[in-house]
């Protein structure tokens, strides 16, 4: 494969026409820089996928299996029996269109399959050759189409190139989420052994080590030493955390993404200092070291699979409740899914912070509850010294994560924080945040980067939004509260609007907090020296 | 041809009545046996279609939270985008069924000067929704009249209402001439916007054709073509009670308008139409978010295999004890 070499002016040379063709007469064709290679056999191996075989996308031989179309068919039957969402999305779309420029990879595409409506007819055309009378009698006429290996290559394509961020069922209304029939779409391309590596490849390790980067339990160690060096060389406390601890009150659980490359390190060093500086009495879990879950992106199987261990480990090291990390479709899992998997989580008590008593009612059944809910209580109550003005080299912005956005409805919280350890913090455009917000066009798996092209350009309309503000306020941090956004924005970032930083809330959090006993700090988290405080009033004449 | 093949459908129902009452005086059937098959299929339709989705069951509360979830007491939530008691869901619905909410949000994504995106405002689609949706539920209700002796007064404050501008005799209603206006533009639209186009089926156009139909025939009896309406009711009021006659003197215009009607009726349940149930049974609307504070039951779920704990200390047991991390077996 060819190096990615396009520059920005290059892919902004976006085409909306629509092709000459009717849709199902335009075949497609699966171009390098926008898809992601297979997965390894041995990765599928290890949970125990179906069909395993040798293909690549650009071949015209896929190697499927002799009964791949029964195996679709009775795979989209047993889905449509087994979730309302689907069945009902098959049937009631009117194709007025309202989704199809909601959609960041159609913006960044012009590709009229990129509309969510389009992605979603792809597989509506077989639902209906196959599952409905009009369909079955009428044919094209009635909107249906043969599977064939070439319809089955378009699904493929096309359902990695939509992140599930929802965006599109915000305004459609009858809320049709593409992200749910893009999720059995994937199951089924799963079902085949149509897997791609940047997903099995973290499935795998995190079902084998507990996390997604494969990190054994020692490694996990070392890395966070490395960060308390880091914290003890810029504040002077030396942490001592724990692992696996026995009878510890609260369980951290956060995407293994924080422990390890840059930002993500400096939002984990976050975590730490505000626990340390709390006395928190919590504990790290090695194995436990995962909330995210791309086993999401496989089959909602898999992700239960993967879940599994987050439950099993509060009740093994007897912990009283659990506290969650930044990430984003960890807390659409956490939040919509884990209770229904793996509970009831009748051996915990409802989260009570011990620092302002408070009770998180609204986690009384999933016992676990966002770190940023956490701290926002921590400030309303006044138990955080905090210094903004050692953010005052950041003007910040917030991506809100789709996932927290529109899986959560979490918005007010991580502002409210920002608001309290920032002192410039700027909104990008309406239209572009909380329930509306665009996705980072790398999640569900798609941050790899043989697909740097698809990436870059579903990055284009949040990236768009960041240069307003830019430009504007002169905004040079991205704040967020995702991994995934942690891990893929900073290239966006760099190809789109150079100059512009990435970071999680509590790497600011942990700029801003005095903590006890700290020298006097000179530089940020980064390394970076602190801002001049400027001791005279400016305008005092 | 995808435009074209469904305006032909509907030109050839049109002639089928034309013929089949003008010329072969098939009254009976086109009054009586059409219309009694079109109800019963729309309804056994309709009942069959809800009762197929309903029986898929809603595993995962999976809401599109669309505002602030409930959380701290000093946190306001937004209780219609995020709803967090039935009551909240009732009225998060109310307002999707009524007032069309989330069509109510469009935006229309452009890139200008071929770098910058902007978002402006777009709610043409949803008035044209709305003003479709309820002028056509006024004719309708206007039609009660047809099937009730003597007429339900709620019936005179409507058509007072509806009519209020007083041209003509018979008085002008409004509703009729919205509703003709609102499918042309709906039908417009699908044309002149080429991505809408390019996302149209033939299914997209029969109906928005069916409808221009039985918009134009309803309005050409109406004010052009006289019919007699004393004979019109007595037909209707012989079908409502079972009583079916076919009375002398009814223009062969109303047979192309009810012929029209009972093809939208029993193609409904087919169709895309079904929205108007299916929209009652989105998960992404009718559910409350508010799943870590109660937990919602899977009806199918089942036990996976799973990494234990005491597999994995198995695998790493040396390396925890190596790096100081507890183990339970030493
Ligand atoms: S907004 Fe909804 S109904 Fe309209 S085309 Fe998109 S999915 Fe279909
Ligand atoms: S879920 Fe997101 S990525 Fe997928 S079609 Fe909808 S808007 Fe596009």
């Amino acid at each position: 494969m060819a190096k990615f070499t396009a520059k920005p002016a290059d892919l902004l040379k976006i085409n909306f026409k629509t092709p000459k063709t009717d849709w199902m007469d335009t075949p497609v064709e699966i171009r390098e820089h926008m898809y992601c290679h297979p997965a390894k056999a041995k990765d599928l191996e290890t949970v125990g996928f179906p069909n395993i075989h040798e293909w690549k996308p650009t071949d015209e031989n896929w190697n499927l299996p002799e009964n791949w179309k029964e195996i679709v068919l009775s795979g989209i039957k047993e889905r449509l029996q087994k979730y309302r969402s689907f069945h009902v999305f098959m049937d009631i779309c009117v194709r007025c269109g309202a989704c199809a420029d909601k959609c960041h990879f159609y913006l960044g595409t012009g590709d009229p399959k990129n509309m969510p409506v389009l992605r979603a007819e792809l597989l509506r055309s077989v639902y209906r050759k196959y599952f409905t009378t009009g369909g079955k009698i009428f044919g094209k006429t009635a909107g249906a189409r043969e599977l064939t290996e070439d319809v089955l290559k378009e699904l493929w394509y096309y359902y990695y190139q939509c992140t599930e961020c929802r965006r599109c069922s915000v305004f459609c209304p009858y809320g049709i989420d593409q992200a749910e029939i893009t999720m059995m779409g994937r199951e089924l391309t799963n079902l085949l052994g149509l897997q791609l590596g940047w997903i099995a490849g973290p499935v795998a390790n995190c079902y084998m080590k507990g996390n997604h980067l494969g990190l054994e339990p020692h490694t996990i160690k070392s890395n966070i030493e490395f960060m308390l060096d880091d914290i003890e060389t810029i504040t002077g406390i030396r942490i001592n955390p724990t692992f696996n601890r026995k009878g510890a009150e609260i369980l951290f659980v956060t995407p293994s993404g924080d422990l390890f490359g840059v930002p993500g390190v400096y939002t984990a060093m976050g975590y730490l200092m505000l626990f340390h500086e709390l006395g928190l009495d919590y504990t790290w879990s090695t194995y436990a070291s995962e909330g995210g879950n791309f086993g999401f992106f496989t089959s909602n199987e898999m992700a239960k699979r993967l879940n599994y261990k987050i439950y099993a480990e509060a009740k093994r090291l007897g912990v009283k409740w659990i506290l969650g990390g930044e990430c984003g479709h960890m807390w659409r899992v956490l939040h919509q899914y884990m209770d229904t998997w793996n509970g009831p989580a009748d051996f915990l008590e409802v989260p009570k912070s011990p620092i302002t008593g408070t009770v998180f009612e609204n986690a009384k059944s999933l016992k676990m509850i966002h770190v940023i809910e956490f701290a926002a209580d921590l400030i309303k109550h006044g138990k955080l010294k905090l210094d903004p003005s050692r953010n005052d080299h950041l003007r910040v912005t917030f991506h809100d994560s789709c996932n927290v956005a529109r899986g959560m409805g979490m918005f007010e919280e991580p502002r409210y924080v920002i608001k309290n350890v920032c002192n410039h913090f700027y909104e990008m455009p309406e239209n572009t945040i909380r329930e509306k917000t665009f996705c980072c066009g790398s999640g569900t798996g798609l941050n790899a980067s043989e697909n740097m092209e698809l990436r870059m350009r579903g990055g284009l309309p949040r990236a768009n939004a960041v240069k307003y503000v830019r430009d504007h306020y002169g905004v040079n941090m991205l704040a967020n509260i995702c991994a995934i956004d942690r891990a893929t924005l900073q290239a966006s970032m760099d190809y789109w609007v150079p100059g512009t930083a990435v970071a999680g809330i509590h790497e600011l959090l942990a700029n801003a907090l005095v903590m006890k006993g700290e020298k006097e700090r000179t530089t940020d988290l980064r390394g970076e020296p602190l801002p001049q405080k400027s001791t005279e009033k400016e305008g005092a004449e | 041809m995808k435009i074209l093949f469904p305006f032909f459908a509907v030109i050839v129902l049109v002639l089928l009545a034309m013929i089949g009452v003008g010329g072969a005086n098939l009254q009976s059937l086109f009054g009586v046996v059409v219309p009694y098959a079109a109800v019963l299929i729309f309804i056994i339709g309709i009942i069959y279609r809800v009762i197929k989705w309903a029986k898929s069951p809603v595993p995962f509360s999976i809401v599109t939270t669309c505002g602030q979830q409930k959380t701290l007491p000093w946190i306001k939530q937004n209780k219609l985008e995020n709803p967090s008691t039935t009551l909240h869901v009732i009225g998060r619905m109310a307002l999707e069924v009524l007032f069309f909410r989330s069509l109510f949000r469009n935006i229309k994504g452009e890139l200008k000067d071929s770098s910058r995106f902007i978002y402006g405002s777009d709610k043409w689609l949803w008035l044209a929704g709305i003003a479709f949706h309820y002028s056509f539920l006024i004719v309708l209700l206007r039609h009660i009249r047809l099937f009730a002796e003597p007429t339900p007064s709620f019936l005179h404050l409507l058509e007072t209402f509806d009519g209020f501008l007083q041209i003509g005799i018979p008085r002008l209603f409004m509703t009729g001439i919205i509703l003709l206006a609102a499918v042309t533009f709906l039908f417009l639209r699908r044309v002149y916007i080429p991505q809408v186009r390019y996302i149209s089926l033939q299914a997209d156009y029969f109906p928005l054709f069916l409808i221009i139909g039985i918009a134009t025939t309803g309005i050409l009896m109406r004010y052009f073509l006289k019919t007699d309406v004393v004979a019109v009711k007595e037909l209707t009021m012989g079908l409502v009670s079972f009583n079916p006659v076919i009375p002398k003197g009814i223009g062969v215009i109303f047979y192309i308008h009810l012929f029209l009607v009972s093809t939208l009726f029993a193609y409904f349940p087919f169709s895309k139409l079904v929205h108007m149930g299916g929209v009652f049974l989105s998960p992404t609307r009718n559910l409350t978010g508010n799943s870590r504070e109660y937990r919602r039951i899977n009806p199918w779920n089942y036990p996976v295999k799973v990494h234990t704990y005491e597999e994995y200390e198995e695998e790493f047991r040396e390396k925890m004890k190596m790096a100081e991390i507890p183990v339970e077996k030493e």
